[in-house]
């Protein structure tokens, strides 16, 4: 094995079990802060991947705003009885089959895909020259102008959601 | 050099451990946090595309997923307040007023 290969399963094994820890754990604040840790190993994943600008948002938007979202509503509902009470359905052997059998189906797909890499313009030389953050921008606001745009609106609906969603009801 | 492969395995894997989550948690914020491990899982294999096709339209869909994922969030925790406003929990299979 190569040192980037051993890097790769350094990640790829503490990513798969930080994740099963995330979905196994009782009280939902550890959840989050194992979550915390799992976002932290993306990015670093994503740096591994020449992507530092998506590494970049990774810890800001993901662990910085939304992780912060999920922990102040935990916070907020004050779950404290909730602990003593088991953790998953009763349906959960459904959950687990079904969640099985689709890993198990995926891999058997994937072990037989071939990709056929064109390769593009965006070589690593060009990237390490002109800069990720510079090159996604170029794109972001040429070709992929309207998706921006539209992305701008569904943070709007969000906006809007969330405050008509929470507010008082008028009597 | 790493296989493409592996990281799309690892995508593979992570998600439907997120899957698994969303299926067997009764905790509903934990059911939100299953949707972003599945979220983030697809990210990790746009990125891969994205290095190892030398195209930088995979960057670029990550960038909207964790736009849509935020507003997500931000939504999903909404309905979550209102809904324990009018009857106080968040129990997945105790929250049946839709059922006929």
């Amino acid at each position: 094995m190569t040192l980037p290969q051993l890097f790769f399963a350094y990640f790829a094994v503490s990513i798969t079990g930080l994740s099963l820890l995330v979905v196994t754990r009782k009280n939902p604040v550890h959840g989050v802060l194992w979550m915390l840790v799992l976002f932290v190993h993306i990015a670093m994943l994503y740096l591994f991947l020449n992507a530092e600008f998506l590494a970049a948002i990774q810890i800001i938007i993901y662990a910085g705003a939304i992780l912060v979202l999920f922990l102040f509503v935990v916070m907020l509902l004050n779950l404290r009885v909730e602990e003593t009470e088991r953790r998953f359905q009763w349906s959960w052997p459904v959950g687990l089959v079904a969640a099985g059998g689709y890993a198990v189906s995926l891999i058997f797909i994937l072990v037989k895909i071939t990709v056929f890499p064109q390769p593009g313009h965006y070589t690593i030389e060009k990237m390490q020259t002109e800069g990720n953050l510079m090159i996604i921008g170029k794109v972001l606001y040429t070709k992929y102008l309207l998706p921006f745009e539209i992305t701008s609106l569904i943070l709007l609906v969000a906006i809007i959601g969330a405050v008509v969603l929470t507010k008082k009801k008028q009597e | 050099m790493v296989p493409l492969s592996w990281y799309i395995m690892l995508s593979a894997v992570v998600f439907s451990i997120g899957v698994l989550g969303f299926l067997m948690r009764r905790n509903l914020i934990m059911v939100f946090l299953s949707i972003e491990l599945m979220l983030n899982s697809i990210n990790i294999s746009l990125a891969a595309f994205s290095h190892y096709l030398q195209s930088i339209t995979g960057q670029i869909m990550v960038f909207l997923v964790i736009t849509v994922a935020a507003a997500e969030a931000a939504i999903g925790l909404a309905i979550l307040m209102a809904f324990y406003k009018n009857n106080p929990t968040i129990k997945a299979d105790e929250i049946n007023l839709l059922k006929g």
